[in-house]
């Protein structure tokens, strides 16, 4: 706050002083001073509200705002389990549950032979539950929080991103529920790898990011795309990733005699679950525990630089969207008040 | 000061009306592209500042664009068209505990309501106390906000918007929260902000509020702004603004293509034509209209009921006060006469005349009688006039009915009257809050008590 040499105060004509904190001093009627009340010279930073807003200014403002975002995060955790007997134990049954189930149906009844299954699928989901979490609860959000939009100022991206940002504590919470799992199955991932997790996390949250703002707008207008979400993300986009299956050993053969390697690549999301699982999973090659026990290679064979230009390219791809997303959103952001 | 806090620069809004609004995929394709509307602007090229430390009022009816206008500059909406310049930061009570999460504690709630508003949490934690004084909830401070009173909810709501510091506070109709005693703190808060230089704008449907706090007023109509001045013409303007619209209607519904003039004949009522002499006794209220009404108040006064035996009958009233003659309105404090023009058919003995005076609610504030006085006429045949003259009109802005009458002095029967006889409007050009201003001198003595 830049503050001038003590003014006088136009309306009483006092001279005020500048307190020791360097603040000016305002008193009301009751002679009550409140600390940094003064409006003389405090710096003002000037907003517009037009209908066209720049896609800088807005992020701008978004940053501005980051603490609301934080705030929004933590009392959406915060109200999703207030009333619940196990509260925040609850966020780690749903993806427990996913994961026992398809350990159980691969692992154990369809015997894919493949050793620790469960941690492979783990690092799989992980990845993949951060982007399908935070992106269907993104879709609804502008429409759920109606009232707070059609009555406070305030970047409606927040609200989208708030819900990237609850889905970022839920992943935090499964990571340490999968670090217990490598230490109990005492299994060590790729340690000089490691690096490679934050340069898959970054398109990945970028990418949630950018569908996520891209949807939530979309669905004020066409309320169909909350349901088309959850079928195409919750079980169709599912299956496209190679979380269940391996990558290498299924799909690879497959795809590389019709040439359409490209394709299954073109989903943004492989890449950044084939790092997940080279890193925690680690091993590339190995003996299935189904006859006959020759050494099955599961995951790609690739150095750790084709994964930085692999998740590098769908940075790119991500922020290219992430730009769309925001103009898209400004453009439907005008009405939000209105539609809802 | 001197420099502009809001600066609205052209703005105009358009909403789409949908006759039937689709919002699924389905209904969309099957109405694609040809799903009737009609657009409605609800605000056309509204341009104004506001100073910094300058109280602005807007004014307007139902429907005139005024939640649509502050809605743009709090930025809850975007105007289709032109912009918006905030210089400071805004904080605007829409709607007061509009971000509250039922589920979360008053204390929770507090700091989130105080990022929405964009503060931080830092500067939350030193001023907490005060708000929660403010709203006078400590005790309930640690409760679920769900199961907080109406009353609660909105007091901590309006407790965090004053607290935290704005530069400019856009306040919509929510002064009208809360018991009497927690208005008035209300008010007290937004007196403090004034002196202490912070812009104000509000939105009231109350002409006094806007007269008593506003330094300037806005006045929308249909989305126009037709006044941008000091508050008591405003008020004076909307007034009329509301009248004008209440004659619209009054003349469709009775096929009158008359729309109010403001021609300064408007303020004499009078009635050209004379009773028809030929029926002798006329019976009541089936007189014909004499003349076309020349503007809306006429045909007002001509509606106005009237009745009576008309042994004499009242003819027309005329108001005079200083400027009569060209202006449609009267201002506080002037002097004011009221000339009351009758008929006697025959010779009458014992007859008082009166006056009443009724605000816009329809209360009774006044009623001037001649028998009050001890004055009872005695009434050749003939027509003649009586004069009730008031050396000062107390009463503050606002409009008026005049209710004149005739009756017998002896058993009090009604001989004639109309009600209402005239439309008074009255400007109050200074600050005032009630209903009368009466001149007052102040004077002040002290006694030292510092050499006892």
């Amino acid at each position: 706050m830049a503050l001038e040499a003590a003014a006088p105060s136009p309306e009483t004509g006092q001279l005020q002083q500048p307190s020791q904190e360097g603040m000016l001093l305002a008193r009301d009627v009751a002679g009550r001073a409140f600390p940094g009340r003064a409006l003389e010279g405090r710096a003002k930073s000037t907003r517009i509200v037009s209908s066209q807003i720049s896609v800088w200014s807005r992020l701008k403002e978004i940053w501005i705002s980051r603490e609301l975002l934080v705030n929004l995060v933590r009392t959406e955790i915060r109200v999703k389990y207030k009333n619940s007997f196990l509260g925040l134990v609850w966020s780690l049954i749903s993806p427990a549950m996913t994961l026992g189930i398809y350990t159980l149906v691969f692992g154990v009844v369809l015997k894919n032979g493949i050793p620790d299954f469960v941690l492979l699928l783990f690092s799989g989901l992980l990845a993949w539950n951060l982007f399908s979490t935070g992106v269907q609860a993104a879709t609804g959000v502008i429409v759920n929080n109606a009232a707070l939009v059609k009555k406070v100022s305030f970047p409606r991206e927040i609200l989208a991103l708030a819900s990237i940002g609850s889905a970022c504590v839920f992943f935090f919470f499964q990571a340490c529920v999968l670090v217990i799992f490598l230490i109990g199955l005492q299994w060590s991932p790729a340690w000089s790898e490691l690096w490679l997790l934050v340069v898959a996390a970054v398109p990945l949250l970028v990418f949630s990011a950018a569908l996520a703002l891209l949807l939530a707008a979309v669905n004020v207008y066409l309320r169909d795309t909350q349901h088309l979400v959850e079928v195409l993300v919750g079980a169709a986009w599912f299956w496209a990733c190679p979380i269940v299956y391996s990558f290498q050993a299924k799909v690879y053969p497959f795809l590389h005699r019709h040439h359409i390697v490209w394709l299954y690549l073109l989903n943004p999301l492989t890449p950044v679950v084939l790092t997940f699982e080279r890193v925690i999973y680690g091993k590339e090659v190995l003996n299935l525990t189904i006859p006959p026990h020759l050494p099955t290679q599961l995951l790609p064979g690739w150095g750790a630089l084709t994964y930085v230009e692999m998740d590098g390219l769908v940075l790119v791809a991500s922020l290219l969207l992430f730009y769309g997303a925001m103009v898209v959103f400004g453009r439907l952001a005008g009405n939000f008040a209105e539609e809802l | 000061m001197g420099t502009t806090a809001v600066d609205v620069q052209d703005i105009s809004k358009r909403f789409r009306l949908y006759y039937q609004k689709y919002t699924s995929l389905k209904e969309r394709v099957i109405h694609a592209g040809r799903n009737p509307y009609t657009d409605l602007w609800a605000l056309r090229n509204i341009s104004f500042e506001v100073q910094e430390g300058e109280t602005l009022g807007i004014l307007g009816m139902n429907g005139s664009g005024k939640s649509t206008l502050l809605k743009c500059i709090c930025g809850v909406l975007r105007p289709t068209s032109g912009q918006v310049v905030v210089r400071g930061k805004l904080a605007g009570l829409l709607e007061l505990g509009a971000g509250f999460q039922p589920e979360l504690t008053g204390r929770e709630n507090v700091y989130l309501n105080g990022s929405l508003l964009g503060i931080p949490k830092s500067t939350m934690s030193k001023v907490f106390d005060e708000v929660v004084a403010f709203a006078e909830l400590e005790q309930f401070i640690d409760n679920q906000v769900k199961f907080y009173s109406s009353g609660m909810y909105v007091r901590l709501g309006f407790a965090v918007a004053v607290t935290v510091d704005p530069d400019i506070l856009v306040i919509d109709e929510v002064l009208t929260v809360g018991d009497e005693r927690f208005q008035r703190k209300c008010m007290d808060r937004v007196h403090t902000f004034q002196q202490e230089g912070r812009t104000i704008i509000v939105v009231s449907h109350s002409p006094d509020q806007i007269r008593s706090m506003c330094d300037r007023a806005v006045v929308l109509s249909d989305g126009q702004m037709i006044a941008h001045t000091p508050p008591g013409e405003a008020v004076r303007i909307f007034r009329e603004n509301l009248l004008q619209a209440g004659s619209v209607l009054r003349a469709s519904a009775t096929a009158t293509t008359q729309t109010a003039g403001t021609d300064p004949e408007a303020v004499a009522v009078t009635e050209h034509g004379v009773a028809p002499e030929a029926s002798g006794a006329p019976s009541p209220g089936i007189e014909a209209k004499p003349g076309p009404p020349s503007s809306a108040e006429r045909a007002m006064a001509n509606e106005g009921a009237r009745n009576g035996t008309a042994s004499v009958q009242i003819t027309d009233v005329v108001l005079t006060y200083p400027g009569s003659d060209e202006r449609p309105y009267m201002v506080t404090g002037d002097p004011l006469s009221v000339r009351i023009g009758f008929i006697a058919r025959s010779r009458v003995s014992g007859v008082d005349f009166f006056v009443e005076l009724r605000d816009g609610t329809g209360r009774q504030l006044l009623r001037s009688a001649a028998g009050d006085l001890e004055m009872h006429f005695d009434l050749e045949a003939g027509t003649g006039e009586v004069e009730f003259s008031y050396d000062m009109f107390p009463f503050v802005d606002g409009t008026y009915e005049i209710v004149v009458g005739v009756e017998s002095s002896s058993g009090g029967v009604l001989v004639d009257y109309r009600d209402p006889a005239a439309k008074l409007e009255v400007m109050h050009p200074g600050k005032a809050l009630g209903t009368v201003v009466l001149p007052v001198r102040i004077g002040l003595s002290t006694t030292s008590s510092d050499h006892a």
